[in-house]
């Protein structure tokens, strides 16, 4: 085991946990954590699986831990929500076999809805918390992990950032550990959380937090680095190494165990330093605390509270402790003006299934409610279509309540007809495998008279085409049974459940107008794969006869890149176009053919 | 916005930083990992870092590299890059800010439009590759995915770029084969090898 690699915290994670002698793993895909469970699954040995969500991840990693094994659940800052359930009553029950939530945040909103600080989730569930600033810590963290699981009987998070996941750096792994696995037995004093028994457990948690914080102020991650001068820089994750770069020269004290706080070390290290300052990403969780044990740190009032931090934004928050070595003055020189650069966001793919759907609601007037997905790019121009969007499977709950809303305030006969019957959901395959099915059945039961378009691509696409319990395949590539999306939502008392080919736009058009106008809850499947996912079966590329073409620019309100405008004339790129032929079913001209 | 002239300096320890630059599916990630892979079988200590997720929907895609004896941050700060190694003209033009004073750019000549540029909402700029030339005589613009194309694969277009950089690396020309043997697949290994010895070829030359 002396062969350093070159490896992503995430990849770092799943080996660290392998070498743990973790046996289980379940998750749901969520930048910036996918490739954990993806890695780990990879290895000898051991069971993963895409669960459908991170509730259910979390909960099968319990039974696994229950059962006498070490486990392992990954997920992104916004899937802790999903599990916070069981989040906040597995510290309760404690542990047999450890176990290890890793959790992902995502500061500056890469690929996510919002940038909620987890640290939080920690502190207010009483679990032990570790935070690594490199792959090298985040293998050692994540055995590091169940060591304190089994001995303190906690489940343990590791709290990693976008920028620790998808960093490379060197890992010297060391000699995996051989587990054995606890023997079960029976003990529902301890696991079964009726008001009687938590309440015995309540007190022994408090307990434990207290020799946690022992263990905290001995662990040996936490890093105090003196050197000479009146100030120091309490940090912690990420943030420490930009403010080793930008302020080589000046104390530290890198936490890495942040929950339980080392007070005595904090008061101990920071005691004699005059000025104390505070670097972290997002909250002021840090910040807060020291000000709480009676110091008065500088943080936030400097450091950007909102986004990603980097050693530019760190260094001229407190320009006064960069010192000669790390100095750099003033944001580099300007030398001479470039042209307004047109930005480049993601947008749907040339021949992407969800365009012809999309495009048809937007041409229908829907009030479109969305949810996580590639087609929610399809907000963007000139596609326009969506109208509100918050989390996972909120596309059919928020359009229940708004469809009410509307009825119950009359607009259902508005001016422009029927208000209430432009209300409709969309909702991609794996989401709504996630948290989609609960909302039919909201709509189902509660007499929800919209429609719910179920975007079915037969994958995970926007993480990367993870399987789901519709593709009929496990992580690890095992046959299993697929679900049936038409006959599950019959079995909920919907009656009209229809499928539509997202190709076909007369199709699309003709369907959910009269779905739409169905004064009884509707689902339509439109069903097509990824266009990604089939690259071998692209059909023969399109091409603008310029005869024909007057120029309208039907087409372009498609939004497909492979559409190009070159010199007051439409064409297609032959090397971007799959042949999907939606363009050509819009052209008034006719001018669009194969 | 404007471009900028870094301070010259490297970072503490003497971390050296290069950036590479595209669009998503043009193997910006793949390159930067071959780079640091190199760099760590010389010894150094390396950090990459990268962002998934939308990237794959055709948005813009930036990979950092960075080595020394000592390598903090992953990411590179502002006017502190060498080099810029783009796999397009206004990916280039967008990491002006980060290549430092006297630091390199070396361009692949190609275009791709972004959606605005395609439906006319936003013009691509104009004369972007004859912008670099003037900022630095050291900036190269070449036909990268033509060399690739004559090597055996256009879509080792992103090697002929390292291959250029590579005369201004300590890292031999046989180090940069051998790891080439180990992270490249096989079937695309010939390719990528030609590629490269092109791009050295026309730095050297």
């Amino acid at each position: 085991m002396t062969d350093r690699m070159l490896m992503t915290g995430n990849e770092a994670v799943a080996l660290g946990a392998y070498h743990a002698g973790v046996v289980f793993a379940s998750a749901y895909p969520g930048t910036p954590s996918t490739e954990i469970l993806e890695e780990f699954a990879r290895l000898e040995g051991v069971y993963a699986e895409w669960a459908p969500n991170e509730k259910v991840a979390l909960e099968a990693a319990v039974g696994a831990c229950l059962g006498g094994v070490r486990s392992l659940v990954a997920m992104k800052h916004v899937g802790l929500n999903v599990a916070a359930d069981p989040w906040f009553t597995l510290p309760y029950i404690g542990v047999s076999g450890g176990i290890l939530i890793v959790d992902a945040d995502d500061p500056g909103m890469h690929s996510s809805q919002n940038e909620q600080d987890n640290r939080y989730y920690a502190k207010a569930a009483k679990v032990p918390m570790l935070e690594p600033s490199d792959s090298q810590e985040a293998y050692d963290l994540t055995r590091e992990a169940y060591r304190l699981s089994e001995l303190f009987d906690t489940p343990v998070m590791l709290r990693m950032t976008t920028r620790v996941c998808h960093s490379r750096s060197i890992v010297g792994p060391r000699e995996p550990e051989r587990v054995e696995p606890v023997p079960y037995v029976k003990d529902e004093v301890k696991r079964v959380m009726i008001p009687g028994h938590a309440r015995l457990r309540h007190p022994v948690m408090v307990e434990r937090l207290g020799l946690l914080e022992e263990e905290s102020n001995e662990f040996p991650y936490q890093r105090a680095e003196r050197l000479p001068g009146d100030a120091v820089v309490i940090t912690s994750g990420i943030a420490y190494q930009y403010v080793r770069e930008a302020f080589p020269g000046v104390s530290v004290l890198k936490l890495t165990m942040t929950n339980p706080l080392p007070r005595r070390l904090i008061r101990e290290f920071c005691g004699g330093f005059k000025d104390i300052y505070v670097v972290e990403e997002l909250e002021p969780y840090l910040e807060e605390a020291v000000a709480a044990m009676g110091f008065f740190p500088v943080g936030k009032e400097k450091v950007p509270r909102v986004g990603e931090l980097n050693v530019d934004l760190v260094r001229s928050a407190f320009r006064e402790l960069a010192g000669a070595e790390g100095a750099r003055d003033e944001p580099p020189a300007e030398r001479e003006d470039l042209p307004e650069l047109p930005a480049r966001p993601p947008i749907l793919c040339a021949g992407c299934p969800h365009r012809g759907i999309m495009y048809t609601l937007a041409r229908l007037k829907a009030i479109i409610s969305g949810d996580i997905g590639c087609y929610t790019l399809s907000v963007l121009p000139p596609l326009s279509a969506h109208d509100c969007q918050v989390c996972m499977g909120a596309s059919i709950t928020m359009a229940h309540g708004l469809e009410k809303a509307l009825e119950l305030t009359g607009a259902a006969a508005g001016e422009d007809g029927a208000a209430k019957n432009r209300v409709v959901a969309v909702i991609g395959d794996s989401t709504f495998f996630h948290s989609g099915v609960t909302g039919l059945m909201e709509m189902a039961y509660n007499d929800g008279r919209f429609t719910v378009v179920i975007l079915d691509n037969r994958t995970t696409a926007m993480t990367g085409f993870q399987h789901h319990p519709g593709t009929g395949f496990t992580l690890q590539e095992r046959e299993t049974g697929t679900v049936d999306i038409e006959m599950l939502a019959r079995s909920l008392g919907i009656e009209s459940v229809r499928v539509v080919d997202p190709y076909n736009l007369e199709e699309c058009r003709r369907v959910l107008t009269e779905e739409m106008n169905r004064d009884a809850p509707s689902v339509v499947i439109s069903r097509r794969p990824c266009v990604l996912r089939i690259r071998g079966e692209w059909g023969t590329p399109y091409t603008v006869s310029p005869e024909e073409c007057t120029d309208c620019g039907v087409c372009l309100g498609l939004g497909c890149p492979a559409l190009v405008e070159r010199e007051g004339n439409v064409v297609i790129l032959p090397d971007a176009c799959t042949g999907c032929g939606i363009c050509a079913q819009v052209c008034p001209a006719e001018a669009i053919v194969k | 916005m404007k471009g900028n002239a870094g301070t010259g300096e490297d970072g503490p320890w003497g971390t050296r930083s290069v950036m590479l630059t595209g669009v998503g599916g043009h193997g910006t990630i793949l390159a930067a990992n071959l780079l640091a892979r190199v760099l760590m079988g010389h010894g150094y200590d390396v950090k990459t870092s990268e962002v998934h997720g939308m990237a794959q929907r055709g948005g813009s895609v930036i990979s950092m590299v960075r080595f020394g004896e000592s390598v903090a941050s992953p990411l590179i700060p502002r006017g502190e890059a060498e080099a810029v190694l783009a796999t397009e003209l206004l990916e280039a033009l967008r990491t002006l800010d980060y290549l430092r004073a006297g630091g390199r750019m070396i361009v692949s000549g190609a275009r791709v439009d972004p959606l605005t540029v395609l439906q006319g909402a936003s013009v691509y700029p104009q004369g972007a590759a004859e912008l670099l030339l003037r900022l630095s005589p050291d900036n190269v613009v070449v036909d990268a995915p033509g060399i690739a194309a004559e090597a055996g694969d256009a879509r080792a277009a992103n090697t002929v770029l390292l291959g250029i950089l590579s005369v201004t690396l300590p890292v031999g020309c046989e180090e940069w084969v051998a790891t080439m043997e180990e992270v490249v697949p096989p079937r695309a290994l010939e390719a990528n090898r030609n590629a490269f010895l092109a791009g050295r070829e026309i730095a050297s030359g």
